[in-house]
């Protein structure tokens, strides 16, 4: 029953903050109704059974709180939407829906007035319902500074006007590309620190697969979606004793097959939705990331693909991936080519990609420079061993 | 909602300065246009002239002393340059008015800022 309850909440969270916000017009009187609805549930419901519909008991219940709430406080009551509203329905049952307003919540949390440490504690916090210590713990600062953080947003969003809706027509690409970057920071930031945060993954993927269910028209939604989906089908075989392993040393029997199938079929969706122009850079991220899950791999066209990604982002990180690809396709000098032509100096990737690459055209001091480049600037423990070892194969 | 909104010149060029002279006529007459406009926009309030930072004189008092010192209170590149007021359903709309004030596109800054209500 614990475990239910427990699946129900995380599942109705969202849905019902984001209806409670809607309806009553602040963050704080929401979250304050929503959290006494979800302990009301969790004393009667393993007494008396859980409601047919626990997403509308738990609306229902909540607004009641709610509203109790602001009649204790008249003078709150003559700020709030609530006056324009008639009486809440005071029998649960009879109501068998209630709106779906978590993207006009997710856009308000992501609102770019806001700085984007904020805009993923709040989307964290809201559509996700971590707690405040869990979302503190997963981006490494003290409790009471994400405590801090969550609070001055919510006080923005009030104080500055921060609309709850979904943008219109015009402000909708440069908003959407917003939110997508909170999920995919989400994602992240639970995905490439060894050992891998599944929870702040699964979290990421639960967003993701909501903004594609209430956005199905967008095929970025669903690029970000399909390639959240095929990378983390191949966590399990990332990390080898806590120490990183390399796409293309991974053991693809560990390979979630079932993951990259359903990664695929939404990238399809994406492809499907984009017609025939290029993708934009999650659908082309996902179609690269569908490429690599396969044996063999398709050089010529991953490199393709990353050249259409560097032109889209202009960024020289990716066009030092797409040398890593180059250099598959058309051998290691081309792709060193690439590489030294990039100014990236302070970044240790674009060394030891250096190094891997002249240690394959035979140049194995410049290759040992390269790696030595790389260990002076690399921070992660995990990618550290990665590149003594590496340094240490040079010498066999 | 009731907006303020500081304009920060940062660079841009203003009437009178040799800048604003090395204008086209054309540069010149957009941003007469952009705030005809802004001043036919519903809701829009234009702040009072203000001569340029150079001109501002910053008075602090302490232990009882007036203190006055020559220039703005910010950094001379920094100080506000004008100021308007703009009523509004929210955010969005205010930073749609901001982005069109000539000063947010030539070099400078537009901070919105929320008013209290009472």
């Amino acid at each position: 029953m614990v475990a239910i309850l427990e699946q129900t909440f995380r599942d109705e969270w969202g849905r019902v903050l984001a209806a409670l916000i809607g309806f009553l017009g602040d963050f704080d009187l929401a979250e304050e109704a929503a959290q006494e609805a979800f302990a009301t549930a969790a004393e009667r419901w393993p007494r008396d059974g859980v409601p047919t519909n626990p997403g509308v008991w738990l609306v229902t219940t909540a607004r009641n709180r709610g509203i109790d709430r602001i009649r204790r406080d008249r003078t709150l009551a003559a700020k709030t939407r609530l006056l324009e509203v008639p009486e809440a329905a005071e029998d649960p049952m009879d109501a068998t829906t209630f709106p779906d307003e978590r993207l006009e919540l997710i856009f308000t949390c992501c609102h770019p007035a806001l700085a984007t440490d904020a805009q993923v504690a709040l989307t964290l916090r809201t559509l996700g319902g971590l707690t405040t210590g869990e979302i503190a713990r997963a981006f490494l600062v003290g409790e009471p500074t994400m405590a801090q953080r969550l609070v001055r947003a919510k006080r923005k969003i009030k104080a500055a006007g921060i609309p709850f809706r979904v943008p219109p027509d015009h402000l909708l690409p440069d908003r959407l590309a917003a939110v997508l970057a909170v999920v995919y920071l989400i994602f992240n930031a639970g995905y490439s620190v060894p050992p891998t945060r599944r929870d702040l993954v699964a979290e990421a993927l639960r967003l993701g697969r909501a903004l594609a269910e209430l956005m199905p028209d967008e095929p970025e939604v669903h690029g970000l979606l399909a390639m959240m989906l095929l990378h983390d089908a191949r966590c399990a075989a990332r990390f080898r004793d806590g120490d990183l392993v390399l796409l293309a040393d991974q053991d693809s029997a560990l390979w979630d097959t079932a993951q990259i199938a359903d990664g695929r079929t939404v990238l399809d969706r994406a492809l499907a939705l984009h017609g025939r122009g290029a993708g934009g850079v999650y659908v082309i991220q996902a179609a690269i990331a569908s490429l690599h899950a396969d044996e063999p791999r398709d050089w010529p066209q991953i490199a393709a693909l990353y050249g259409e990604l560097a032109r889209l982002t202009d960024s020289p990180v990716v066009e030092l991936t797409r040398a890593v690809a180059v250099a598959e396709e058309r051998g290691p000098e081309v792709g060193l080519e690439i590489v030294d032509r990039l100014t990236l100096d302070d970044y240790h990737y674009l060394h030891s990609t250096r190094g891997e690459l002249l240690r394959r055209v035979g140049r194995t001091a410049d290759a040992r420079d390269a790696y030595h480049r790389a260990l002076a600037l690399v921070r992660d423990d995990a990618e550290r061993r990665l590149l003594e070892r590496r340094l240490a194969e040079l010498d066999t | 909602m009731r907006y303020m909104l500081l304009i920060h010149q940062g660079t841009t060029p203003t009437p009178g300065s040799d800048a604003w002279e090395r204008l086209s006529e054309d540069e010149k007459g957009a941003v007469y246009g952009a705030y005809k406009a802004l001043n036919e926009t519903p809701g829009f309030t234009s702040g009072v002239q203000m001569q340029p930072p150079e001109t501002a004189t910053t008075v602090r008092v302490q232990d009882g002393r007036t203190l006055t010192t020559d220039g703005p209170f910010a950094e001379l590149k920094e100080a506000i340059g004008g100021y308007c007021f703009f009523e509004a359903d929210d955010l969005d709309a205010a930073i749609e008015l901001a982005s069109r004030i000539p000063a947010a596109s030539m070099g400078g800054g537009i901070e919105v800022r929320p008013l209290v209500e009472w």
